[in-house]
């Protein structure tokens, strides 16, 4: 059970195997799309044909790889965008939130804190049509008062960006929340009895202490939205963002190019996590 | 005097305003009345172009049509099942990184559970339709071995649909497990020991209670999440997956009956905070405690 309880052996070799098999379980997935990245056959499958680097520097039809697929890299593109967006709305959002949740007494507080918790417990595929009803009604509403089309608020990109900012900010006022509460608020008052303003005792006291979680919630929220699909999937226009072109190569069926942009993804994210679990660490220890 | 404090009660009323408005934008816009729209566009039929009545007729459908109230059940139980068996799989892994492992280790099989939870869904489930699909790698592998004669597909079943779902939740049930299960003091388990508990009595009587909490989160994250999935039911399920949510998504875009729809998403709306209430009520939690 713990260490310091004698256990007899075998069952420690069985639990130790039971771990085993659950990593193996874990990784498989992710080992098997970055090994078929460089399988030199026209399907992810078996059987292995040889090595090649085609899937991410090929250029003729059909071996096109990753960093020639202009569609691909499009949605990319597009993914990026609506990532830069969500993470500056939701971060900014999310800050103004924690100050607004952990510094001040108003009527209302406790409602307002429980809906803003909701939108972890809506499934992404309902706050997507919630939305995407919700914007036509206004869109239809001005149309028909005063003739104007506004086509921002018909499916595409503004609604994308709209609907991740919806429940991403969420997990940025969480992860904000969490260590403004950590602050000691003394120290800002001390740099107002030292006479500063109180616009210069938040940006030189309060802002630096809060800087890790301001960037692990940005992190945070740039890789949720860039893998989000549940919500995108029903607001997306014609400009497909990353995960609803892939998911529509994968229901056609796809060469091993999409392996290896899935490789480089890995990289990418695992990468970022990283960052986002280094600079959210505290220096004490 | 009294005028300058009336003034900087006002500043600050003013401030804490400004303060609230991107709160108010969000939870209003956003959040509040979008659903209250869903609910009243599920209320009302279309009696011609641009022309709607109040009428119940959505939901009658949904309860006098056997696919849709199926679908429904079956979203429902595979989902609760597939809860149970995160649940079961990631209990001995968390206890054994919260308890059995320590030093640097234990940081670092924490840390490789994350890890695949970083990379996108999409990309797990691409995994999965490798290993699992006809010529795929555990087909082969079978083959290889001599259990089977020829190509196994193991795609499109309600097996496969399971071990997407499974791995895709583990990561919300191993974290909030690992917390609650930190916090259990070693002493406790040695005194149940001392007093002549076994490895089995011991895990009833003093981790589990005092998991609860942890179990209860990871359940109810685990659950929601499971419900509102698409893209593993319908990647590894196929045709057959029948899961609630491409229902919803075939009414609104394939169909373009958005009436029908939000129906259905309210419905789905109200299974998920329904089980997700009576969870809280069960492990006597609250929202916040379990999100927060």
């Amino acid at each position: 059970m713990i260490p310091s309880i004698p256990q007899p052996k075998f069952y420690k070799h069985l639990y130790a195997g039971y771990i085993a098999l659950f990593f193996i379980y874990l990784s498989a997935p992710l080992i098997v799309v970055s090994v078929f990245a460089f399988n030199d056959s026209l399907f992810p499958s078996m059987p292995w044909e040889g090595g090649t680097l085609a899937w991410f520097f090929g250029d003729s039809d059909p071996y096109i790889g990753i960093f020639n697929d202009s569609k691909l890299l499009e949605s990319v593109g597009v993914s990026a965008f609506v990532a830069f967006w969500v993470t500056v709305l939701s971060v900014t959002v999310g800050t103004c939130n924690a100050f607004l949740f952990e510094r001040s007494q108003f009527p209302g507080k406790n409602f307002l804190y429980i809906v803003s918790l909701s939108p972890l417990v809506i499934p992404g595929v309902i706050l997507g049509i919630s939305i995407l009803v919700f914007s036509n009604f206004i869109a239809n509403g001005v149309e028909e008062a005063i003739g104007w089309d506004l086509e921002f608020l018909r499916p595409g990109l503004f609604l994308v960006i709209i609907g991740q900012f919806a429940f991403i900010t969420t997990i940025t006022t969480l992860v904000i929340s969490a260590r403004l509460r950590k602050f000691d608020v003394s120290l800002e008052e001390a740099a107002l009895n030292l006479g500063a303003t109180r616009r210069a005792a938040l940006w030189t006291i309060t802002i630096p202490f809060l800087k890790p979680a301001l960037i692990g919630a940005g992190i945070v929220a740039f890789l949720m939205s860039f893998e989000n699909f549940n919500t995108t999937l029903m607001l997306v226009g014609s400009d497909a963002p990353l995960t609803i072109a892939m998911f529509d190569r994968l229901k056609q069926g796809s060469t091993p190019v999409l392996n290896a942009l899935s490789l480089l993804l890995m990289l990418v994210s695992g990468g970022l996590a990283l960052l986002s679990v280094f600079v959210q660490r505290d220096k004490k220890s | 005097m009294s005028n300058s404090a009336a003034v900087k009660s006002g500043g600050f009323r003013l401030g804490l305003l400004l303060l609230a408005l991107p709160l108010l934008l969000w939870l209003f816009l956003l959040v509040i009345l979008p659903h209250i729209d869903l609910l009243l566009v599920s209320l009302r039929e279309r009696i011609s172009y641009g022309k709607y009545e109040f009428s119940l007729i959505n939901y009658v459908e949904f309860f006098t049509e056997p696919l849709y109230w199926n679908t429904y059940v079956r979203t429902a139980v595979m989902s609760i099942f597939a809860t149970v068996l995160t649940l079961i799989i990631g209990f001995p892994v968390s206890y054994y990184i919260a308890k059995v492992i320590r030093g640097k280790g234990k940081n670092a099989l924490f840390l490789m559970c994350l890890i695949p939870f970083w990379v996108s869904e999409l990309v797990r489930t691409f995994g999965w339709m490798i290993l699992l699909r006809e010529s795929g790698v555990i087909s082969n592998l079978l083959q290889w071995i001599g259990v089977a004669d020829g190509p196994v597909e193991m795609l499109y079943n309600d097996a496969a649909i399971m071990v997407g779902l499974v791995y895709t939740s583990m990561l919300f049930m191993v974290v909030p497990l690992v917390s609650v299960l930190d916090s259990l003091d070693d002493s406790l388990i040695e005194a149940g020991y001392d007093l002549g508990g076994n490895a089995f009595t011991i895990t009833r009587d003093i981790v589990v209670p005092h998991a609860m909490p942890g179990i209860a989160s990871g359940c109810i994250v685990v659950f929601m999440l499971t419900l509102g999935n698409y893209l593993t039911p319908n990647l590894l399920g196929g045709k057959d997956s029948l899961w609630f949510t491409e229902q919803i998504y075939t009414q609104f875009i394939t169909r373009f009956n958005w009436e029908s729809g939000s129906a259905f998403g309210f419905l789905l709306l109200v299974l998920s905070s329904v089980i997700v209430w009576v969870g809280l009520k069960l492990s006597k939690q609250t929202l916040s405690q379990t999100v927060g």
